[in-house]
């Protein structure tokens, strides 16, 4: 179970609104690029956000480039989960690669920033604790969940030595 | 039922055949990462204890930030040549050029599966490759294991047809695609272009085109194999690589889209997304001043994008405001823009031309902007800070709006020129 406070983000938010290419020198030293998460759409979130806390989106989170990087900052600054209207392709993949779980959720308007939620991957229920409203989304497809259980495609493969069944 | 090209690739590296929706594990043929995902991939490939690579052509591209501006950057591409070496596996340095440039002329045939990662990987598309940009960690996978899990794509059907009016380009047909689609209009889908204007037109525009495929979401842009594939892979000296590839007449879609080529203007992609399009026709009055010109990239690099754009600009002469930059794709594009005599006229021009890579594409070196500035560029993306500075405004056009754009400093139609 996952429970944490919002934090509202618009539609179309780049690769390069996470981790802006001006920044490239620090993609070796990813604690060092995380103090810059996401500054080109929030220029103060990297000192605000606490652990734990969830991004609430948008369309369209992540587009642009295959910068994995992107997907590991957010969650090395602690967010335990983003929840969208829709994600990009690569930034998908990439995010559920480095154990960092996505919901799609159509509802995205109707919470606000600063409400705490409760978000239940396995069953597909998001929880807003301050509205007191219940949603469904569709489940996280096993295949990912698995991958996510072992924070990560590099662990599961390490452990596992082959793909989730699919 | 017929089978789309992205069905038909995916069933030969599966070796059983698969439709769309189909989550597959398939063989890789071409992989390869760049100096801004390469040290991140390399760490991933230790990681996960691997100690050879397998997929059968894999590549490391320092392209990015090459030559290096900064230590921390040297410190990284030194790993990325000692792993080269260590693993047996060739790395593109300094002056070279841009991956997707150089795999297209050197190594991508025709029914391929290229991973990269890097976004733009989509360009292979133009060779009738099933391209596609990964993220770090899963390009470790396809370099330990050679292959990795895929879902295959659903496809929407691009039919181009009719005639390019004189000034409109293959850029202005994706930017179009970009303006009807939009940013997220075919995320997780392949493109796959058809019609008579895609069937005469040479493979260096369907790079263009198939570039440009990630920015409306899509994991492939996918042009046929044909004759004109054919004289292209002829000229780049490996005719033997080439074979015909097409979908079937009766292979299903998921949508068609109808674009009518003759009736397409120059168009322009205002900051800070590429799919807020408009005609340079229209916005032409506004005198929107331009501090910056930048013609090169994946996207606009090649040797016919620098001869468009330097026949526009030679009549007439560069703007004493605009400062002109030019890149070459690759080092191939540049000795051929050498011997042609184009670099010497783009520099009396008063050009700046830098060596081949992604330069100021990518925001880390070369061609920064200041607060404030606006650049045109022939690149394919205007995200916000996306060229090194948050307070720019990127705008993005054919090389031939750029080359009339840098006569008069301000956005204008090509056609004035032509």
């Amino acid at each position: 179970m996952i429970k944490g406070k919002v934090w509202k983000f618009g539609d179309n938010i780049s690769t390069d609104h996470i981790a802006p290419g001006r920044y490239f020198h620090l993609r070796n030293n990813l604690e060092e690029l995380a103090k810059h998460v996401l500054e080109d759409a929030m220029e103060d979130f990297a000192k605000r956000v606490k652990k734990g806390d969830i991004i609430v989106a948008g369309k369209n989170f992540g587009l642009g480039s295959s910068r994995e990087h992107a997907a590991r900052i957010i969650k090395i600054a602690g967010v335990s989960c983003v929840v969208a209207k829709s994600f990009a392709r690569i930034f998908y993949r990439n995010a559920f690669n480095v154990g960092l779980p996505l919901i799609e959720l159509k509802e995205v308007d109707e919470i606000n920033q600063g409400d705490e939620l409760e978000i239940d991957l396995e069953n597909g229920i998001l929880k807003d604790l301050t509205t007191g409203k219940e949603y469904r989304f569709n489940p996280i497809p096993r295949f990912l969940l698995e991958i996510l259980k072992e924070d990560g495609i590099v662990n599961y493969l390490k452990k596992h030595g082959t793909f989730p069944r699919v | 039922m017929g089978k789309t090209l992205a069905e038909k690739i995916f069933s030969e590296h599966v070796g059983k055949d698969v439709k769309a929706g189909d989550i597959v594990i398939a063989k890789v043929d071409i992989a390869m990462a760049q100096d801004g995902t390469g040290p991140l991939m390399i760490k991933e490939f230790k990681e996960m204890g691997f100690k050879e690579v397998k997929v059968p052509k894999a590549f490391l591209f320092i392209d990015h930030a090459s030559p290096s501006p900064k230590k921390e950057l040297s410190n990284s591409q030194k790993m990325m040549r000692e792993f080269g070496k260590e693993m047996d596996v060739r790395v593109y340095d300094a002056g070279d050029g841009i991956s997707h440039q150089i795999l297209a002329e050197s190594y991508v045939k025709p029914g391929d599966l290229v991973a990269g990662a890097d976004s733009h990987t989509c360009t292979a598309g133009g060779l009738g490759a099933f391209g596609t940009g990964m993220g770090s960690t899963d390009v470790a996978i396809i370099f330990g294991l050679g292959q990795n899990w895929f879902k295959v794509p659903e496809t929407i059907k691009i039919v181009i047809s009719g005639k390019l009016q004189k000034g409109v380009y293959a850029k202005d047909i994706i930017l179009e695609i970009a303006r009807l689609l939009k940013s997220d209009g075919a995320t997780y889908k392949a493109l796959e272009f058809h019609g008579d204007c895609i069937e005469g037109m040479e493979v260096e525009d369907r790079l263009t085109i198939s570039n440009m495929a990630v920015e409306v979401g899509a994991k492939a842009g996918l042009m046929p194999s044909d004759e004109k594939t054919k004289e292209f892979l002829k000229k780049m000296g490996r005719e033997e690589d080439f074979r015909e590839l097409k979908a079937d007449p009766d292979a299903n879609y998921e949508m068609e889209v109808e674009i009518d080529a003759s009736s397409l203007e120059p168009l322009i992609s205002f900051p800070h997304y590429v799919d807020n399009v408009k005609k340079v026709s229209e916005v032409e009055k506004e005198k929107i001043k331009i501090d910056q010109v930048f013609i090169g990239t994946c996207t606009n690099g090649r040797l016919q994008d620098l001869e468009i754009a330097l026949r526009i600009l030679e009549k007439h002469g560069k703007h004493p405001d605009v400062r002109l930059i030019v890149g070459p794709a690759s080092r191939k594009v540049y000795m051929d823009a050498l011997e042609k005599g184009i670099i010497k006229k783009f520099v009396e021009l008063g050009a700046a031309v830098i060596p081949p890579g992604c330069g100021p594409c990518v925001g880390i070196h070369m061609g920064v902007l200041g607060d404030a500035e606006r650049v045109l560029s022939t690149q394919n993306r205007n995200f916000k800070g996306r060229m090194g500075n948050p307070n720019a405004e990127i705008y993005l056009a054919s090389p031939a709006t750029a080359a009339a754009t840098a006569i008069t400093g301000y956005v204008t139609d090509p056609r004035r020129f032509i």
